[in-house]
C-alpha cells in the first residue's frame, strides 16, 4: 500500500517537473522574442542614421545656402546615435524627425532638388524607413504583450514567480514624440 | 492580441495539418495502387487472382507508400518552385519596383519573419498569392495587375494578407496540398488509362468487354477513379476557406487598418480579368479565386474561397 502510495507521488512529482520545464521554456523562448523584436527597431533606426548622411550631401548640392537646416539634422543624428538612456533616446529621435521634417519643407523651394532622382529615391528610402520603424515597434509591443499575458497566465505565473521573470515594458511614444508624430507630414506616394 | 486563439496555435495546426496530410497522402496511394494492382491481375490473368497472396498486395501498398512519401519529400522541398513555374512568376529586385520591396519589408517587420522573396505574374488579373514551405523560405507573388492598381495603403493590405499566410503556416499546407493534390489527379488519370486501355493491349483475341473481370472490382476501381480527384479538391476547398477570413483578420492585425484591405478585395471583385496561369491545382493559394466562372456557378459548396462581398463587409465592421 505504501509503496504504492510512494509510486504515485513520484509520478505526480515527476509530471510537474516536466510541466515546469515546458513552462520555463516556454517562456525563455518568449523573452528571447521579445528581445529579439527590441533589437529589431534599433536596426530600423541605425538605417535611418545611415541614410542621412547621403540625403544631406543630395541637398547640400542643390541648397547649400541652407546651412542651418542641414546642420540641425546633422546635430540630431549625432545625438541619437551617441544617446546612451532610453529618455536621451526618446529625445534625440524626437529632434531628428523634426530636423527631417523642416529639410523636406525647405527642399520644396527648390525644384531642381525635387526633381533629382537620386534626392527622390532618398525621400522614398527614408519615409519607408519611418514605416519600419513603426512597424518594428508594433512588432515588439505585439510580442511583449503576448510574452507578459504568458507570465500572468495560471500556471506560467507560477514558474515565472518562482525563476523570476520580469515583465517586458511596452514602447510609449513620450508627449513630445506623439506631438511630433501627429504633426507628422502626411506622406504622399 | 491576447484572444484564446492566437497565431501560434494557429502554426501548430497548420504543422500537425500538414503532417496529417502527407500520411493521409501515403495511405490512399498504397490503398489506390493496391487496387490497382488487383484490378490489373484480374484483366489480364482473371485465373490468377485466386492465387495472389494478400502479403504481396502488402507489399504493392508498402512499396507505393514509400514512393509517395518521397514524392510529399521533394514536394517540401521544391513545391513551390512548381508552383511559381506553373504560374510562370518571375522574381524581381529591389530596384525594379521599390515601393513593392519596401511595403513587403514593412509588414515582414510587423510580422516578425525574414523579408521573403518577391515574384510577379505578368498578366492583368487581379491576384496575389504566397507560399514556401515556411517564413524562413517566404515567397510572395502579386499580379502586374493587381500592382498597377492599388495604392500603397490597398497594397499594404493586400500584401499583409499574404505575410499572414506565411507567419501562419498556411503556405506548408497550401502547398503540399497543391503538390499532393496535383498527384493525387495525375495518378488518377493515369488509373483511368489502365482501366481503359489496358486489357486492349495485352489481349490477343481483341475482346475489350469486362470479360474474367470480377464485377465488383471493376466497380470499386471505377468508383476510385472517379472519387479520388472529387475527394481532392473537398479536401483542398475545406482547408482554403476558413483560411481567407483568419489571414484577412491577421492582415488588419499588422496594418491596423481594415480599410486598405477592403478597398483593395472590391477592386479585385470588380475586375472581370480571368487569370490564366491558374489551375484547379493552385487556385486555392490565391487571394481571391482567379477561376471567377467556377465561383459564379457554384458559390457555396464548391468555392475555394469565400465571398468577396463578404469578406469586404467583416472588414468594414473591423474599422467600426
Amino acid at each position: 500500500m505504501a509503496t504504492w502510495i510512494l509510486i504515485g507521488l513520484i509520478v505526480i512529482v515527476g509530471l510537474m517537473v516536466v510541466s515546469a520545464i515546458g513552462i520555463y521554456n516556454g517562456l525563455v523562448n518568449r523573452r528571447v522574442r521579445t528581445e529579439n523584436a527590441w533589437s529589431q527597431i534599433d536596426v530600423q533606426l541605425k538605417r535611418r542614421y545611415d541614410l542621412i548622411p547621403n540625403l544631406v550631401e543630395t541637398v547640400k548640392g542643390y541648397a547649400a545656402h541652407e546651412r542651418q537646416t542641414l546642420e540641425n539634422v546633422i546635430q540630431a543624428r549625432n545625438m541619437a546615435v551617441s544617446a546612451k538612456t532610453v529618455a536621451e533616446h526618446a529625445q534625440a529621435e524626437n529632434l531628428l524627425t523634426g530636423a527631417l521634417k523642416s529639410l523636406f519643407a525647405v527642399s520644396e523651394a527648390y525644384p531642381d532638388l525635387k526633381a533629382n532622382v537620386n534626392f527622390r529615391a532618398l525621400q522614398e528610402e527614408l519615409t519607408a524607413t519611418e514605416n519600419r520603424i513603426g512597424f518594428a515597434r508594433q512588432h515588439y509591443n505585439d510580442t511583449a504583450a503576448q510574452y507578459n499575458a504568458a507570465l500572468q497566465r495560471f500556471p506560467g505565473n507560477l514558474v515565472a514567480g518562482m525563476f523570476g521573470f520580469q515583465p517586458a515594458d511596452y514602447f510609449q511614444l513620450d508627449a513630445g514624440e506623439a506631438e511630433a508624430v501627429r504633426r507628422a507630414p502626411q506622406v504622399k506616394f | 492580441m491576447t484572444d484564446l486563439v492566437t497565431y501560434e496555435d494557429l502554426i501548430a495546426a497548420n504543422k500537425r495539418k500538414s503532417a496529417l496530410l502527407v500520411v493521409l497522402f501515403a495511405l490512399f496511394v498504397a490503398a489506390v495502387s493496391m487496387v490497382l494492382g488487383l484490378a490489373i491481375v484480374a484483366m489480364l490473368q482473371p485465373r490468377a487472382l485466386a492465387a495472389v497472396d494478400w502479403r504481396q498486395g502488402l507489399l504493392v501498398g508498402a512499396v507505393a507508400a514509400g514512393v509517395s512519401l518521397v514524392i510529399a519529400l521533394i514536394g517540401f522541398y521544391r513545391g513551390p518552385e512548381m508552383i511559381l513555374h506553373v504560374s510562370r512568376a518571375r522574381p524581381i529586385r529591389h530596384e525594379d519596383d521599390p515601393e513593392l520591396f519596401n511595403v513587403v519589408e514593412e509588414m515582414a517587420i510587423a510580422a516578425g519573419i525574414p523579408m521573403p522573396k518577391v515574384y510577379v505574374i505578368d498578366d492583368s488579373a487581379p491576384n496575389a498569392f504566397a507560399t514556401g514551405r515556411d517564413p524562413q523560405h517566404g515567397i510572395v507573388c502579386i499580379t502586374t495587375g493587381l500592382r498597377h492598381k492599388l495604392n500603397r495603403e490597398e497594397l499594404q493590405g493586400v500584401i499583409a494578407h499574404e505575410i499572414a499566410h506565411i507567419r501562419n503556416y498556411d503556405i506548408r499546407l497550401m502547398m503540399l496540398l497543391a503538390v499532393l493534390v496535383g498527384t493525387v489527379a495525375m495518378l488518377a488519370d493515369f488509373y483511368w488509362q489502365v482501366l481503359r486501355y489496358g486489357p486492349r493491349v495485352h489481349r490477343r483475341d481483341g475482346r475489350r468487354d469486362g470479360g474474367g473481370i470480377h464485377p465488383l472490382l471493376f466497380l470499386l476501381a471505377i468508383l476510385l477513379a472517379l472519387l479520388a480527384p472529387l475527394a481532392a479538391q473537398l479536401i483542398q476547398l475545406a482547408v482554403s476557406r476558413e483560411r481567407e477570413y483568419l489571414a484577412d483578420a491577421s492582415a488588419v492585425e499588422l496594418t491596423r487598418n481594415p480599410l486598405g484591405l477592403a478597398s483593395a478585395l472590391a477592386k479585385i471583385d470588380a475586375d472581370p480579368d480571368v487569370l490564366e496561369v491558374a489551375n484547379q491545382g493552385t487556385a486555392h493559394l490565391f487571394i481571391a479565386n482567379p477561376i471567377k466562372k467556377f465561383e459564379a456557378r457554384a458559390r457555396t459548396i464548391f468555392s475555394s474561397h469565400p465571398p468577396i462581398q463578404e469578406r469586404i463587409r467583416r472588414l468594414r465592421m473591423l474599422a467600426g
